[in-house]
Order: C-alpha cells, then sequence, then structure tokens
C-alpha cells in the first residue's frame, strides 16, 4: 500500500502565527501530486490530526506539486497544554497515511 | 558628517510612473540568526538604499511578549547588530528593525536601544535613531473595545475588558505608514516595536511608488532572508523594487533563487498561500507570474494589493498562565517501562489527592511521558516501545510557593513509588540535585484581533534620539 511519505518529497509543518497550524506536503512530479491528493483526503487528514474534516483548509498547488492543509492550533501555541511550539511535529502524523 | 537621506521622493503612495528602482537588502530572516559575511559585503557594495531585517515574531512561543525579553543573548544581538550598524554606515543609507528584541514590546525595544547606545559610544559613530513603539496601553485598549473598535480574527476567541485589563503586554503591528513615518525623520536607524514581518521590507518600495503587489510580495519573499533560495544558510537576500514588480537575487556565493524556491515561500508559515492580510489591505498572488532572469535570480509580476475600506492592525497580546515546576526521573527497570503508563496514572492520582489537602489553591499536575507520546499525545499512534522512558512532571499552579509545593509533594513518588503494594521500595534515576526546576511565571496569547484605527499613527508613539560619541 502507498504511503503518503511514499509519494512525498518532504512533509513539512510549522505554526501560521500562535493560532494556526500549517501543513506543506511537497512532490517531485505532477503524477505523485495527484497520488498525495488521493491519498490525503480531507476526512482521513482530519481523523489523524484530532479534528473535523470542515476545520481544514485545503490548497491543491498543482504549479508547484505541493498539496497543502490549514487549521486551527490543537492547543493554542505555548499554552499549558502545548507539546511542540513550534508545530513542526505534527508533520509525522501524515507520513503513514495510506489510503485505506 | 552625517548627510540626510533623500529617501522618498513622491508624495503620495499611489503607483508612478516615476517609480524610481529601489534595492532593500536583508541581511537574514532575524537579527541573532547569523548569516554569511560574504554574501553581506556583496550586497553592501551592490548599493543598496536600505538594509531591514525582522528581530523577532511570535514562533518562539508566548514568554518573550508576556515578559518583554529577549530570546536571543545579549551578546549574539550586540555583536550582529554592531556588524549591521557598520554595514549601514558603509552604504550610508538607513538601516530599519522591525519587532525589536523578540516580541516588539515597548520593554524590548528600550533594550536594543541601550544596545545601540553602548555600540555608538564604543565605536564613535555619530548616528540619529528613530524609535517606533507598537505597545498599547491596557486601558487604552479597553476603551478601543467598549468603542466597537476591536474585532476578532479566526479562530475566534472571546475579548473581556478584564483580559484586556490583566495582559502584561500588548502590541500592535504596525504597517508601511509607521515605518515610512520613521524614514521620514531621516533617522539613520529605526528601531521598531512590533511590525509586521513585511512591512519594514515594504515601506520604502511603497513610498517611492513603486507597484504596491510587487512591494509587499516582494517583501514576503524577502523576510526571511535567503530561505526563498537554494541555500537559506547564506542568510542575505537583495530585492530590488520598480513600477511592474520585483526582482530577488540571493547574495550568498552559492545560493540560488528559482521560479520554484520563489514561489513555493508563499506556503511558508501562512495558512493562506495566496494571501497575506497587511494594515491597510492584503496581497493577492493567484495571478502572479515567477521568469526565471538567469540561473540564480527571479522576476516577479502580476501580484495584487487590494485596498481595505478600514485600517485595522493586528493586535498580540500575553497574559499570565499561573506558575510552573517542573522534576524530571528517569525510569530504567523494564518491569516499571513496560507498565509505565499505569504508574504514572497512580502517582497522578494519589499526588492530586495529598496536595489538594495540603494545599489551598489552584494547581494542576500533569507527567508527560518522554520517549513514548510526550511530543504529540494521544494523536501518536506509531509509538514504538524503548528501554527507558523520562518522567516529567509539570505542576502549574496560582503561585510560585505552591508549584514548588507540590513540586516537592511529587518528589518522593517519582523517587520511590512501587507499582504495587507488596514489593520491595523501588528507585528511580534523578539526574538532578535538587530535581525540582522552577521555570517561573508562564503566558499565553491571548489575543487574534484587530485594532481599527482612525489614523496609522494612532496608537504608536515615534521619538528621534540623536547619538553622538
Amino acid at each position: 500500500m502507498t504511503a503518503l511519505a511514499d509519494v512525498a518529497k518532504k512533509i513539512r509543518s510549522k505554526n501560521a502565527g500562535p493560532f494556526w497550524l500549517t501543513i506543506d506536503i511537497f512532490c517531485d512530479s505532477n503524477t505523485k501530486f495527484q497520488q498525495a491528493c488521493q491519498i490525503a483526503d480531507n476526512a482521513r487528514v482530519a481523523k489523524l490530526l484530532g479534528t473535523t474534516p470542515d476545520a481544514l483548509s485545503r490548497y491543491e498547488i498543482a504549479d508547484l506539486n505541493v498539496l497543502k492543509f490549514s487549521l486551527p492550533r490543537p492547543q493554542i501555541q505555548g499554552t499549558r497544554s502545548d507539546r511542540d511550539m513550534h508545530g513542526a511535529s505534527f508533520a509525522n502524523l501524515l507520513t503513514g497515511l495510506t489510503l485505506e | 558628517m552625517r548627510c540626510q537621506h533623500r529617501l522618498i521622493d513622491v508624495d503620495s503612495q499611489a503607483e508612478s510612473k516615476n517609480a524610481m528602482l529601489t534595492k532593500i537588502l536583508i541581511p537574514s530572516g532575524a537579527l541573532g540568526l547569523g548569516y554569511d559575511r560574504d554574501a553581506l559585503a556583496r550586497g553592501v557594495r551592490e548599493k543598496p538604499d536600505l538594509l531591514a531585517i525582522d528581530g523577532g515574531s511570535t514562533d518562539s512561543g508566548p514568554h518573550y511578549l508576556g515578559t518583554g525579553t529577549s530570546k536571543y543573548s545579549r551578546s549574539s544581538i550586540k555583536s550582529e547588530w554592531r556588524e549591521l550598524m557598520e554595514a549601514r554606515a558603509e552604504a550610508d543609507v538607513p538601516l530599519v528593525i522591525g519587532t525589536a528584541g523578540t516580541s516588539g514590546a515597548n520593554d524590548a525595544v528600550d533594550w536594543l536601544v541601550d544596545i545601540t547606545k553602548e555600540i555608538e559610544s564604543e565605536t564613535g559613530q555619530n548616528v540619529q535613531v528613530a524609535v517606533l513603539k507598537s505597545g498599547q496601553a491596557n486601558d487604552q485598549m479597553i476603551d478601543a473595545l467598549r468603542a466597537g473598535k476591536i474585532s476578532p480574527l479566526e479562530p475566534v476567541m472571546e475579548v473581556t475588558e478584564e483580559l484586556l485589563e490583566n495582559c502584561t503586554n500588548i502590541v500592535a503591528l504596525a504597517g508601511a505608514e509607521q515605518i515610512q513615518a520613521a524614514l521620514e525623520t531621516g533617522a539613520d536607524i529605526v528601531i521598531a516595536g512590533r511590525t509586521t514581518d513585511t512591512a519594514t521590507i515594504a515601506a520604502l518600495p511603497l513610498a517611492r511608488g513603486c507597484h504596491q503587489g510587487g512591494a509587499w510580495h516582494g517583501a514576503k519573499i524577502g523576510e526571511c532572508g535567503a530561505l526563498a533560495t537554494t541555500n537559506p544558510n547564506s542568510g542575505t537576500i537583495m530585492i530590488t523594487f520598480d513600477k511592474e514588480g520585483f526582482t530577488v537575487e540571493p547574495m550568498g556565493r552559492t545560493a540560488k533563487a528559482t521560479p520554484y524556491t520563489v514561489s513555493a515561500h508563499m506556503l511558508y508559515e501562512n495558512s493562506i498561500p495566496y494571501q497575506l492580510y497587511e494594515p491597510g489591505g492584503h496581497l493577492d498572488v493567484v495571478k502572479a507570474k515567477y521568469t526565471a532572469v538567469d540561473d540564480r535570480s527571479v522576476r516577479v509580476e502580476g501580484s495584487e494589493w487590494i485596498k481595505s475600506d478600514t485600517y485595522n492592525v493586528k493586535l498580540e497580546g500575553a497574559r499570565s498562565g499561573g506558575y510552573q515546576t517542573v522534576s524530571l526521573a528517569l525510569v530504567r527497570d523494564s518491569r516499571y517501562v513496560e507498565n509505565i503508563r499505569e504508574w504514572v496514572a497512580d502517582i497522578e492520582a494519589k499526588c492530586t489527592r495529598k496536595a489538594a489537602e495540603r494545599v489551598n489553591a489552584a494547581f494542576t499536575l500533569e507527567l508527560r511521558l518522554i520517549g513514548l507520546d510526550a511530543t504529540l499525545g494521544d494523536l501518536d499512534k506509531g509509538i514504538t516501545s524503548s528501554s527507558e522512558v523520562g518522567v516529567m512532571g509539570i505542576v502549574t499552579a496560582s503561585s510560585e510557593a505552591t508549584s514548588k509545593e507540590i513540586a516537592k509533594i511529587l518528589n518522593p513518588y517519582l523517587l520511590h513509588h512501587p507499582l504495587t503494594e507488596d514489593e520491595e521500595m523501588p528507585t528511580f534515576a534523578f539526574p538532578f540535585s535538587p530535581t525540582e526546576m522552577y521555570r517561573g511565571e508562564i503566558y499565553e496569547f491571548c489575543l487574534n484581533h484587530v485594532l481599527e484605527l482612525d489614523n496609522p499613527m494612532d496608537g504608536f508613539e515615534l521619538t528621534l534620539l540623536e547619538l553622538q560619541a
């Protein structure tokens, strides 16, 4: 089963300010980008990130072969319950994502 | 001898046919991050019209806005700031720093002004410094809330008078207008409080009538230094603005800007990849065209600036989240490692109960498992077991004394708590004595709002200092 990490050359997550998290999935060909768009379906991505599909903004940027998701941060940056100040670890949740 | 810089030759910000080619040199993504010195020297030789650098952001967390202190060491900042002041003197153009001292709070601005005075007295440079402060008084923000001038951004958080009263620092993000006002004083150096990442770069090209969409788009591409190139560590980048767009050229010998590296930078730390909201309007890059000039420079045209009906500045605020003490114990015994969740759940329950009996104050106790799921918590489904686990006890309370007291109540549990009642008392590894580490007051970001201003300078304070050796 092809995983997201097999078709993406890099999956990056980062804060976009203290209240948002943004995840960029970079592919190096249009074919792989199309596969990534198929694998990373909103419902599956939302489930992995512990949120609902309607909380996700999805951007398919074909010119760059990049699929991008933005969502309100699971915890506001730096509050007592936040575990990752820069939000860079969330990308790891998506690497193993497959079609099923 | 010092000369008055002739910066702004057009009196309106409308795009002008007489727009002057404007070169902005960005030494690095932030003061304190370091840069390639050859690249900076090359940039100075290229005769820029202005040097712009960012002094911080919210990215390191709420502590820095909460306290108004710097993330980077004073000596690192002093050493880099001295080099930039020297580069400025050589280029004989203004040097602008935004979000000084990590958060851009008033105390953080004063900190960098003090460093500047020290450098000036050591090097004998005579300079004029314009100081722009972005700090907002709590009572004035309460008045603005009552007047309906404060509105929430997504995700919506409630703002109340009590919350505004309790912020230790509130800052408004300055835009191009406030930086232009600082430049119009003719100062050699502008030290600005909280500013949008882009405004220090966009201000001069906008004032000189360059393409408005291009000015903001080029500023976004340049704000992280050479991050929009193939060699981010080289730091220094030049953005050249004109009446139709802008050109990106890295100053590092091996760094290359390509249409891909430049266009992909709009994604970085930006929740909407085609837009960027600034005071007075927003940038839209949907129609931007990226063209390679040669193998290391990129030309961009077609970005648009959409003016808003009202002039809004973003607010940031931090307030106390209590006082925190952490402890660390290391568990290596394989039976305990196997049953670690049961062990910490038992400690959390027993210690919380005991502490509540002894201490009459609000607190929380959490034991986080380093080596299992400390990074992602419940979201992590890919956990693999290891031979040891770090147990980090986190006590957060309403006072310093309570947080320390409860961390000490936790101490014997972390050292000796048995998994079952009928076994010999175990002992775990403490790496330190004392094992408790007091972290001080913790802060939280509590404003995600905009403030509507009648005049862009309302709420900002501009002063001019004449520094003489």
